[in-house]
């Protein structure tokens, strides 16, 4: 293992929530409240085209017409929109760096703290980094390296500066601007995120991962990201986040679109470790994220893995769209809930084009008295000839507070398609707990052990170094799960 | 080395065990017989430490140590083993992780250095070979899918690697075919020493002609009710239970 595997295990074992400090720097914060000012404002200061001004304005009036929907099984106060501030950056960043030795110390020490050292000789081998610290993207390393493989990794903003052709082709073509209240709202204030774009035949030479990062109070993250994999290429994206303890709810609500031509594979992958919020249900992440992929081509597969710990309230759907003839589409979940967290989670597969093929695998953990629900739809188009999907779903409760709702929903217009469905819901028995203590393990490690067995199908979707991580968050976020 | 005393054990409202004596030193072989549903299993279970049962009265001491006192994963340090009767499935979480999870929780509650990644290995695949199992069955699930014979040979392979004091086995040797029971029996023998003692539960001879007991009890009514040497076992073979609760009330 790498030293920094090593670093994320070091960090990771700091308990309870050891991402949740808070970094003093001198921030420019736009006043909190939203109005068509405040996006031109966010826009001028990003030195933005006018294409770009239009499409934020465009989002913002739609959203003035949307509601917030109610539909998912959670609950939580009145979100006040205009009580958030909707861009934030580091004074320092105003003069954009050039380069990494450029950027404010006391943000790498930031990263540093959450074991993402920036600086490229620190780096785990193969995996480029690009870090977004409230509204703005800090700096992406091995940048060089993979321009030599003609692949783009770069912050949205930039992207938008830099390749305004791509991210006018396909930016809002897989979500669409007015797709959803928070993609509205995010389409309207998004402020910065990652842009992946890989060349026709290309293999990424190297894992790409972002980490977004909360810092500034009352702020809200809305982060666009954006990775298009052209015909023949292959990529895996790797996404994680932290914010600090607050006591204060905070808002994040992203959009994530993907683009599969022809034969071309994504692989993205998130470890989501927002804030939860205390013991008592205090603070934590609003998370109302809308991430899709639009498998376009025929044979290209998108596959969604998502290991979620973190915020207080969750409302998350990745899916797939399969649109190609014999594209594939996966989704495999540990969502974990304990304390007052709730979470709203699933996927949607929608197969328009034949021979299509879908793979869902939902682990879903309650303790405490996590609250959570898996909300699935798979839907046959006509046009799907011999569509396939396959969804196992299974919860694991610890203690008898918690719950596990689980959702699922089909619609099937081509009488050709074959759907299996596996639902289980288990409770970790005292039988097992016993056998391993009376081999010496103690209890904690018990239930994580059982828990990480139970999420093994998942985490083994999960590049290496990702699922040791993913094991150890599970590992404290569960702590005094029992006894 | 073991020595119960005045044993009184109940589950909800149900007593089950009244008034057990036992005592086996170190070095001995002792197996416990007796009818269905006589206490053995919760015997051996109180003795890991289940939290199925209340103890009401007695006491229990090994090597001179309050066990009653101390948690399922202490015992074990302190050298208990449990043959489980109907071992327990762990799915996803494989014999290797679990085993080595196991040996290194023990020695470090005991102060002793975890072992190495390679010294480890080494160590299991000695012992999977000394019970002529199939080295796969390590990457797969603890108990996952496993025959109930498979099940109970690898209760005594965990037994080989982690090297207890003291060996409970609950009916080990049910379910196992003629072969197993030869390689089962191997393997208890094969940690049989003058620092360890064993407590065999068993409903049949068979085993017994492999692993010779110095002692024989029989326990009915949640009590031992007769003592003996080997020749016992043969006695109950031939006669079943019948006659020793006749003698007892006559
Ligand atoms: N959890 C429980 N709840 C209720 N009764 C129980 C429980 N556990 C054990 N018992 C009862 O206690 C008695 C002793 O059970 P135990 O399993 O110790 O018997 P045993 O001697 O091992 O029997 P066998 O030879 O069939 O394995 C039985 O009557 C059983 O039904
Ligand atoms: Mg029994």
């Amino acid at each position: 293992m790498s030293t920094n595997t090593q670093d994320i295990e070091a960090l990771v074992r700091n308990r309870p929530y050891s991402a949740g400090f808070i970094t003093e720097i001198d921030a420019e914060t736009l006043p909190p409240g939203l109005n068509e000012d405040v996006i031109r404002a966010l826009s001028a200061r990003k030195n933005e085209p006018q294409w770009m001004l239009d499409f934020r304005l465009k989002a913002y009036r739609r959203w003035l017409t949307m509601r917030e929907p109610t539909w998912a099984h959670v609950h939580y106060p009145k979100i006040d929109y205009q009580g958030i501030s909707y861009y934030s950056a580091p004074k320092s960043m105003k003069d954009r760096p050039k380069s990494l030795d450029e950027v404010d110390p006391k943000l790498l020490e930031t990263y540093t703290k959450l074991g993402i050292p920036l600086k490229e000789q620190e780096m785990l081998a193969g995996v480029a980094v690009d870090v977004v610290f409230d509204s703005v993207s800090v700096g992406t390393t091995f940048k060089k390296k993979l321009a030599e493989a003609g692949v783009i990794f770069c912050s949205i903003s930039e992207a938008v500066q830099e390749h305004p052709e791509l991210v006018r082709k396909y930016l809002g073509t897989v979500v669409p601007f007015g797709d959803n209240f928070y993609a509205a709202l995010n389409s309207a204030v998004f402020t910065d995120g990652s842009f992946v774009y890989i060349p026709r035949g290309v293999r990424c030479p190297m894992e790409l991962s972002t980490y977004f990062r909360i810092n500034e109070r009352n702020t809200g993250q809305f982060e666009r990201t954006l990775i298009v994999a052209e015909e023949g290429s292959h990529v895996s994206y790797l996404e994680g986040c932290t914010a600090p303890q607050r006591d204060e709810n905070q808002l994040h609500a992203a959009v994530v679109e993907l683009v599969a031509l022809d034969d071309a594979q994504i692989k993205y992958s998130t470890v989501q470790n927002w804030y939860p919020g205390d013991e008592q249900g205090r603070g934590g992440i609003y998370n109302f994220v809308t991430k899709r992929g639009d498998c376009r081509g025929a044979r290209s597969k998108i596959s969604w893995t998502q290991v979620e710990t973190g915020s207080a309230v969750t409302w998350k759907y990745p899916s797939c769209i399969l649109r190609g003839d014999d594209s594939v589409g996966e989704f495999y979940s540990v969502a974990l809930t304990h304390h007052h967290q709730q979470a709203d989670t699933g996927t949607k597969m929608i197969h328009v084009g034949r021979n299509t093929r879908s793979t869902i695998v939902s682990k879903g953990i309650s303790a405490g008295r996590g609250q959570q629900s898996y909300r699935g739809l798979v839907r046959v188009l006509e046009s799907a000839e011999n569509a396939r999907n396959y969804t196992q779903c299974d919860s694991l409760l610890i203690g008898d507070q918690c719950g596990a709702h689980t959702f699922p929903y089909t619609e099937i217009r081509n009488p050709t398609a074959i759907l299996e469905h596996e639902a289980t819901t288990s409770k970790i028995s005292d039988d097992q707990l016993f056998y391993a203590r009376s081999r010496g393990i103690g209890e904690e490690d018990a239930v994580s052990m059982i828990v990480n067995g139970f999420c093994k199908q998942v985490f083994k979707e999960l590049p290496m170094e990702f699922a040791v991580e993913a094991q150890k968050l599970l590992q404290i976020s569960l702590e005094g799960a029992v006894g | 080395m073991l020595e119960i005393n005045n044993l009184h054990a109940r589950v909800g409202e149900t007593d089950i065990l009244k008034g057990l004596d036992l005592t086996v030193n170190a070095g001995e072989v002792h197996a416990v017989m007796g009818p269905n549903g006589s206490g053995k299993s919760t015997l051996s279970k109180i003795l890991a430490g289940s939290e199925d049962y209340t103890v009401t009265e007695g006491r229990v001491r090994l090597l001179g140590q309050d066990l009653l006192d101390m948690s399922p994963e202490q015992r074990a340090a302190a050298g208990v083993f449990l043959g489980f009767q109907y071992p327990v499935e762990i799915p996803g979480v494989s014999n290797m992780v679990f085993l080595k999870s196991a040996l290194n929780a023990q020695r470090k509650t005991r102060g002793e250095p975890e072992l190495e990644a390679g010294d480890f290995l080494a160590w299991v695949r000695h012992r999977v070979k000394q019970m002529k199992m199939d080295p796969a069955m390590l990457s797969r699930g603890v108990n996952e899918g496993f025959s109930g014979g498979e099940k109970k040979r690898n209760e005594i392979l965990q037994m080989l690697v982690l090297e207890p004091r003291l060996m409970v086995l609950d009916e080990t040797d049910s379910g196992l075919d003629i072969d197993a029971l030869k390689i089962v029996a191997e393997g208890i023998n094969a940690l049989r020493s003058p620092e360890r003692a064993t407590l065999l539960v068993t409903h049949y001879q068979r085993l017994l002609d492999y692993v010779q007991p110095d002692k024989v009890h029989v326990l009915s009514g949640g009590r031992i009710i007769k003592s003996g040497g080997p020749e016992l076992a043969h006695e109950l073979e031939e006669k079943g239970y019948g006659w020793l609760s006749e003698q007892r009330a006559a």
